[in-house]
């Protein structure tokens, strides 16, 4: 479980005051909260104000599982107030007509690089991979976002309305990922999610050992994991001096303060995975140093354990259908998310690593239920939209911010011309908080980034 | 390791091998009745329409058609298609693309940029495995042919060498002419070509240069083998298409002042801006290869990228067929997305799926042969389940010369050695990597 953070916290550690984080007092032993120093670089993201949206008769997935036909979505003051039939608007409300179209949750995207590896992909823009170490705990991928990516307005107008940016995959363990709230900002602090906590980025398989094999290493599978032990062992060590307290204490260590609190649950793991065997492996890892997987990423074997990853209540993010471009991506196969999502308490998510896929995360898992369909698996719309809603909400710690529409959640909403799970669906009003950030029908709603001024009306920028 | 639990049954498969399994194998008469025929050709679409097909090539398309001898489909109106462009890939040259011991698509014989070998006569088709596994793959998704297409890389040329159009039915020789690959603009190609994209220009004339004997065998200026020679001449001969990767508008208008001066034939693939150079693409009836997907300013090329690319070529008059910006050999079957998203951004649907099958078929010279249903071409079809640009619906049969092909790939293969509940050792159960027992 995540405990917020208050931005106070980190000004009174570097005042060197003792202080309490909400996860319990930091002299309460090893766990929880042992690891905490705040966030030093807190959100300053602001909801903007608006009036309350009523949409109305409208095909509605909640993110719960339910599909209510000709039914209205109300929000007010940035948050859902009540989803249903014939709900009464405040007299201030805006209308919207949603009949013959579809209401959502907002998309949320578990695995983005915009902002770290952005448009364009010129080298000075190549920010996702701190490829020096194998172990680069220390870093954090908002450090690299560029808030100006224009692919993060390319996502808006697919209905993305949250997303985690994530380092690369080069190293065993990456650095921190973010989850940002994907309105347009000059800094990063602007979007960040409040309160949303930190994930860990860590990659197994192919991508470490082929970066290091030459470097120093790892060279090989075995070599990762003596690499993810060592750092676990290093962390688990620092952060029981911590907890000790007192002179004992030492100075911070980013790296192992980041190992640590992952240790301690605060922030959430993920870990680029292809093969059954190795994310198995993973799991090992997990219960010997005491952490919990939140994700396995890519995923491409998951199938192959779809009830082990159900029992221990791991999501798989995975792709709709990519395959083959290397050995450990070999066994893909175009019903993973449908099995995985299958097993008893499965927990399947779409992801995109990609600037072009989550723009239609909506059609990936529409080739999904396609796919799963012909396998003699039907699988309905308001079960598939849970893997690019609820699911990677629940596996990033937002879920009880956002996610689903149900009444106190933040009013992230998604209004689209027909059924979200087809080529020809298109996103034609995406809200944020309740704020309507995106229209396709309204040009005074459609962002442009800084970098595509000058470039003549037309031009593309995703839009 | 912690004991497998909770595996729930789930539904038997469809039974979609029941079509199959009435046709006896080398039944090449065929008769697809009541479908919504979408021939790609002048004719259009065609409601409650049959297919006829007789010794491997359509005979009719029309209404109550005789059936006399052949295998009847039922299509209950659901879409027939021509089996579709799987894209321009390299399916059956490269199989896993991280592994270079599996992948023959680029030529390097040169030392790194600085050395630029040119040998347009380098033929990917001569390493075309058609065991690939990436063939069935692609095929049971209703993907019928592909052009085969010759990379471009550091040792060897902005000239990356021919490649052809291939069949995905098993055959291993081209079914089309040689196409000749060429990558112009930023990037890789301006490394290949000294720094600059200027160069690349003065290349190609000197080249041309070469091939009409003002540079002799042997000069210090040469660059071509003889085979190389023969073989470039011949394209800029105008006997053969240039397929040119570019996608920057000052590049696209360069190329096609420099082909017009030479009489070169060309088509673009990529052409990430080519809609900012709509109306003189359409004047100089170049088909243009593209990617609506691919939308975003990814480089200094792009910045003009936009997923109403192909509408507004279209609505210029220009000829759109689609190729991937992505992995287009593994993922050549997301190429139907492509059509689909262009549809949704404004392309005519019918020019859609022209984009899959007729312009590609015309542009790389198997036209009359392939990507279209109209009597005498060859019986390339797919049965769909649903609109076959949406991403929505899959293939339900695929037919190669009127022959059934099994609907099999490694991957449905690992599908249903999965979708088996999980093996119970205490009751017995053998680990899944043995037969299933028979039922």
């Amino acid at each position: 479980m995540h405990a917020a953070l208050a931005a106070a916290l980190a000004t009174a550690l570097a005042a060197g005051c003792a202080s309490t984080s909400a996860a319990g007092p930091r002299d309460a032993g090893a766990k929880p909260g042992a690891s905490s120093t705040g966030d030093a670089y807190p959100s300053t993201y602001r909801a903007i104000a608006s009036a309350p949206v009523l949409v109305t008769g409208a095909t509605v997935l909640t993110g719960t599982g339910e599909r209510l036909d000709g039914a209205d979505v109300l929000m007010r003051d940035g948050r859902i107030v009540a989803v249903g039939r014939g709900i009464d608007a405040p007299a201030d409300a805006v209308r919207v007509d949603g009949s013959g179209k579809w209401v959502t949750p907002g998309i949320i995207d578990v695995h983005s690089h915009l902002g770290v590896y952005p448009s364009p992909g010129t080298r000075s823009h190549s920010d996702g991979n701190e490829a020096t170490s194998p172990v680069t705990a220390a870093v954090w991928a908002e450090h690299s976002v560029w808030p100006q990516d224009p692919g993060f307005h390319a996502a808006l107008a697919g209905g993305v309305t949250s997303l985690q940016i994530l380092p690369g995959s080069a190293n065993l363990v990456g650095g921190r990922g973010v989850t940002l709230r994907n309105v347009p900002a000059t800094s990063y602090q602007g979007m960040k999610f409040p309160d949303a906590p930190h994930g860990l980025k860590m990659a197994c398989g192919e991508n470490p050992k082929r970066v290091y094999g030459q470097k120093g290493g790892p060279a090989t599978r075995m070599g990762n994991v003596a690499g993810y032990r060592a750092a676990f062992i290093d962390a688990a060590d620092y952060r029981a001096k911590r907890s000790a307290g007192g002179d004992k204490a030492g100075k911070r260590d980013l790296k192992l303060e980041t190992l640590a609190a992952a240790m301690d649950g605060e922030i959430l793991v993920h870990i680029h995975c292809y093969r059954a065997d190795e994310m198995v492996t993973m799991l090992d890892l997990a219960d010997e140093f005491g952490f919990k997987v939140a994700a396995f990423h890519h995923g491409v074997e998951a199938y192959k354990i779809a009830d082990r990853l159900g029992a221990d209540g791991v999501c798989g993010a995975l792709w709709a259908d990519w395959w083959g471009f290397k050995m450990e991506a070999f066994d893909g196969i175009q019903e993973n998310v449908a099995i995985v999502d299958r097993a008893v308490n499965g927990c399947a998510i779409v992801h995109s690593d990609s600037e072009e896929g989550i723009q239609r995360l909506n059609q990936e898992s529409a080739k999904v239920m396609a796919s799963a369909r012909r396998a003699g698996i039907d699988i309905a719309p308001e079960r598939a939209i849970r893997w690019i809603t609820r699911n990677p909400a629940q596996s990033m710690g937002i879920l009880d911010q956002t996610g689903t529409l149900e009444a106190g959640k933040r009013a992230d909403v998604v209004l689209w011309n027909g059924n979200p799970f087809s080529s020809y669906a298109l996103a034609e009003q995406v809200w944020i908080d309740g704020a309507r950030m995106y229209d396709r029908h309204d040009p005074s709603r459609q962002p442009r980034s800084d970098f595509m001024l000058g470039r003549g009306a037309a031009a593309g920028g995703g839009r | 390791m912690s004991a497998v639990r909770g595996t729930r049954r789930f539904a038997p498969l469809a039974a979609l091998a029941l079509l199959v399994a009435t046709m006896p194998a080398l039944a090449q008469d065929l008769l697809i009745r009541n479908a919504t025929v979408h021939t790609a050709t002048a004719r259009g679409t065609l409601q409650g329409a049959d297919v006829l097909v007789r010794n491997g090539r359509i005979a009719a398309v029309g209404t109550g058609l005789d059936a006399a001898g052949a295998t009847v489909v039922e299509a209950n109106g659901k879409p027939v298609t021509p089996a579709l462009f799987a894209g321009i890939t390299a399916i059956g040259i490269d199989e896993v693309s991280g592994e270079d011991a599996t992948t023959d698509t680029t030529l390097a014989l040169g030392a790194a940029s600085k050395e630029m070998v040119v040998r347009p006569e380098f033929d990917v088709t001569l390493a075309y495995n058609a065991d690939s596994l990436l063939v069935p793959v692609a095929r049971v998704e209703g993907l019928g042919f592909t052009l085969l297409a010759a990379g471009t890389g550091e040792g060897g040329s902005i000239i990356g060498g021919q490649g052809a159009v291939m069949r995905l039915d098993g055959s291993d020789q081209p079914a089309g002419p040689k196409l000749l690959f060429v990558q112009l603009g930023g990037g890789r190609a301006a490394g290949l070509a000294g720094g600059s994209r200027a160069a690349q220009w003065m290349l190609l004339d000197q080249l041309v240069d070469e091939v009409r004997g003002r540079i002799p065998a042997g000069s210090n200026a040469a660059l071509l083998t003889p085979a190389g020679r023969d073989t470039l001449k011949r394209y800029f001969d105008g006997g053969g298409r240039l397929v040119v990767g570019v996608d920057r508008a000052a590049d696209i208008r360069e190329l096609l002042r420099w082909s017009k001066r030479h009489g070169v034939q060309v088509a673009i693939r990529g052409g990430g801006e080519a809609w900012r150079v709509a109306p003189e693409l359409a004047a100089a009836r170049v088909p243009v290869f593209v990617d609506p997907l691919d939308n975003l300013p990814s480089n200094f090329d792009r910045i003009h990228a936009a997923l109403e690319n192909a509408a507004r070529l279209r609505a210029a008059g220009a000829t759109v067929g689609f190729s991937q910006a992505g992995d287009s050999s593994h993922n050549a079957r997301k190429i139907r997305q492509l059509a689909g998203n262009a549809v949704a951004h404004g392309l005519p649907w019918e020019d859609g799926l022209a984009g899959l099958t007729r312009v590609p078929a015309e542009a790389f010279g198997v036209g009359g042969e392939l990507g279209g249903i109209a009597p005498g071409m060859r019986a390339d079809l797919v049965l769909w389940d649903g609109d076959p640009l949406d991403v929505a619906s899959v293939a339900r049969q695929v037919w190669f010369d009127g022959r059934a092909i099994q609907m099999h790939s490694r991957q449905t293969e690992l599908r249903d050695r999965y979708l088996r509940p999980a093996p119970d050792a205490t009751r017995g159960d053998l680990p899944r990597a043995y037969p299933t027992p028979a039922r």
